[in-house]
């Protein structure tokens, strides 16, 4: 990847997690760690791989993105206004009675949002089907699943991917976010999932880990993926719940998070004012 | 328009209900790419097999997955596709019940549902294969439409007539053959009942195969000095209400009669409806009560949970002397 793109993505990504860190801190609570594991993910799909028309989201040739862990939309809305879906003032209108917007992703409300999610592991059967689709119409186009590593708790999951696996659906490419929290703790105490990596294996998959905070590696992951014609894909991302700013990182309990007192709020601002600067920057820089 | 004859030996029995939805799907598939059929893993049992030979470019075999293969229609219809599935009626509706609700209706997605061998048609698989609460659970799903058709001869007209709509359709019926009730020639209006048989003393509203059970009952209640009427109502959802609400004027009694639990099936839409608009009548549900079911043939689990013409007889001069 040659240095401009590098540096376009990662301010990309920067620009994600501001708007994130600043549409939670505006309505006071939100899904902050597992939308923040995600944001270079979204900024490489956005940014790089995906094929999508922001003044046309129903474009038909566009590739699909199905965001299982639906909680996380606080992440997909902003990568879609960041790129223009939407203006990114209406961010702030995140659960707001009659919004755009709602917690988790409905695909009757927002532009760029192919399909509703928030029961977890239904989004891997929709995407699935999808790819059956695709399939069954001769498409080039892709579906890009994201799935979270506490959200395979669900047995609908495997159900999803024992039928990607099954089919050789190669255009659904799948993504597993392994920020190894889930709402009650880490996914090693409240269920274990073992080896991801492995369990996709022996299930059928071409499996990649890749650094959920690299833009190159996940780029080249992808770039690999779509290599691959005979077999199912998968990439797991080995991120952070609450990824790339250290006090969230390092909060226990970080999954919800209510932006109520001084430790909270203070530490939300310098990561809103350190973003704003490298944005400002890497700006000058490309 | 709703033209309908009955049919002129009502004690022959029709083609097996599942060729009337294979049949009718195939012929619709040849002029329909957009048409899709999911299956899981009872392609045997539900002729649906047949459709993977005939097309098996839009056949799609999804093994005992139930709620994937939920899923998977809701994103084949993301596509354009019309997707039908198919399993035994409590796996395509007790089982995936959030898949149909969130992937499906939520998501404003279309999905065909066809539910077989529901209530006593379930035999010998037993009460673990019993659906007796699929049309209750299916009715609270917001735009649903939920049909119980009596023979061959509507089911294939229901099933060509719900691939000209969008949304969540919930068809429960028997795989073998049941008795004729409506000539070959027959069409409906879905949403309108039939009504079969005009009588002044006792309505009966009924669905599905017990149709065939509630005319029996009929003739020999007007032998007795009875008159009958009866509704067809294979539409549950929506329910004709006006049909009713004239049908019910002057009536000394009312029962519905239906091979699903008397708790959120027919027999409760009814009452929701007369409730509503304040009728006065004497009614009573002919259903299962709290009971699951068990193994044995149909004949005989029609008879233990009291699902038979006789019953109805029964019941009609219990309540008028």
């Amino acid at each position: 990847m040659e240095n401009k793109e590098r540096t376009k993505l990662k301010i990309l990504s920067a620009k994600i997690r501001l708007d994130i860190l600043k549409m939670l801190k505006h309505i006071g609570y939100g899904h902050l760690g597992g939308s923040l594991s995600i944001v270079e993910l979204m900024s490489v799909l956005y940014g790089k791989h995906l094929r999508y028309d922001a003044a046309n989201p129903d474009w038909e040739e566009r590739d699909m993105v199905v965001l299982s862990k639906g909680h996380c939309g606080p992440a997909w809305y902003s990568a879609l206004a960041n790129v223009g879906f939407f203006d990114k003032e209406e961010l702030y209108t995140l659960n707001a009675g009659g919004t755009r917007l709602p917690s988790h992703p409905d695909r009757l409300k927002t532009p760029g949002v192919d399909m509703t999610s928030g029961s977890l592991g239904q989004g891997t059967s929709v995407a699935a089907g999808i790819a059956s689709g695709f399939h069954m119409d001769r498409s080039q186009r892709y579906v890009y699943l994201i799935c979270g590593d506490g959200e395979l708790n669900e047995g609908q999951c495997w159900e999803a991917f024992q039928y990607i696996a099954h089919y050789r659906l190669h255009h659904c490419i799948v993504i597993i976010d392994v920020n190894k929290k889930q709402l009650d703790g880490f996914t090693r105490d409240v269920m274990n999932p073992f080896c991801i990596a492995k369990k996709m294996e022996a299930f059928g998959f071409h499996v990649q880990q890749v650094k959920g905070n690299d833009e190159e590696a996940i780029s080249r992951a992808i770039d690999q993926a779509k290599c691959i014609q005979d077999q199912a894909v998968c990439i797991v991302l080995d991120s952070i719940k609450g990824q790339g700013v250290p006090y969230f990182e390092a909060l226990a309990d970080n999954h919800s998070v209510k932006f109520d007192n001084e430790a909270i709020l203070s530490a939300t601002d310098q990561a809103i004012a350190d973003l704003e600067e490298f944005v400002e920057r890497g700006d000058v820089c490309v | 328009m709703c033209v309908f004859r009955l049919a002129e030996n009502r004690n022959e029995k029709g083609k097996d209900q599942r060729m009337a939805i294979v049949e009718t799907l195939q012929e619709l598939m040849t002029q329909d790419d957009r048409i899709v059929v999911l299956e899981g893993d009872l392609g045997a049992a539900s002729g649906f097999a047949k459709i993977g030979k005939s097309h098996p470019e839009r056949f799609i075999q999804c093994g005992i997955a139930e709620a994937n293969m939920t899923g998977v229609a809701a994103g084949l219809s993301l596509l354009g596709f019309k997707p039908w599935i198919h399993s035994f009626a409590p796996f395509v509706s007790r089982r995936n019940f959030d898949q149909l609700y969130v992937s499906g209706a939520y998501a404003q997605n279309t999905i065909n549902i066809y539910g077989s061998d529901p209530g006593f048609a379930v035999a010998h698989n037993g009460g673990t294969h019993t659906a007796w609460e699929d049309v209750a659970l299916m009715r609270t799903i917001p735009g649903s439409i939920v049909v119980d058709p009596c023979d061959a001869v509507q089911f294939a007209w229901v099933v060509r007539e719900l691939m000209k709509l969008k949304g969540i359709h919930y068809v429960r019926s028997n795989r073998k053959a049941v008795r004729k009730v409506y000539s070959e020639d027959s069409a409906f209006t879905l949403g309108k009942g039939n009504l079969l048989k005009k009588g002044s003393d006792v309505l009966i509203v009924c669905a599905g195969e017990l149709i065939s059970e509630a005319l029996d009952a009929a003739e020999v209640l007007e032998e007795k000095g009875y008159s009958v009427a009866l509704i067809d109502m294979f539409t549950i959802k929506p329910l004709d209400k006006e049909l009713l609400l004239a049908e019910v004027k002057g009536k000394k009694l009312m029962i519905s009669f239906e091979n699903h639990s008397v708790i959120g099936g027919l027999g409760s839409a009814i009452e929701e409806v007369i409730a509503a608009n304040s009728m006065n009548i004497r009614f009573h549900k002919i259903g299962v009560e709290e009971r699951f079911g068990q193994v044995g043939s149909a004949a005989f689990l029609q008879k233990e949970y009291h699902l038979t013409a006789q019953d109805m007889i029964d019941k009609v001069m219990s309540e008028l002397g």
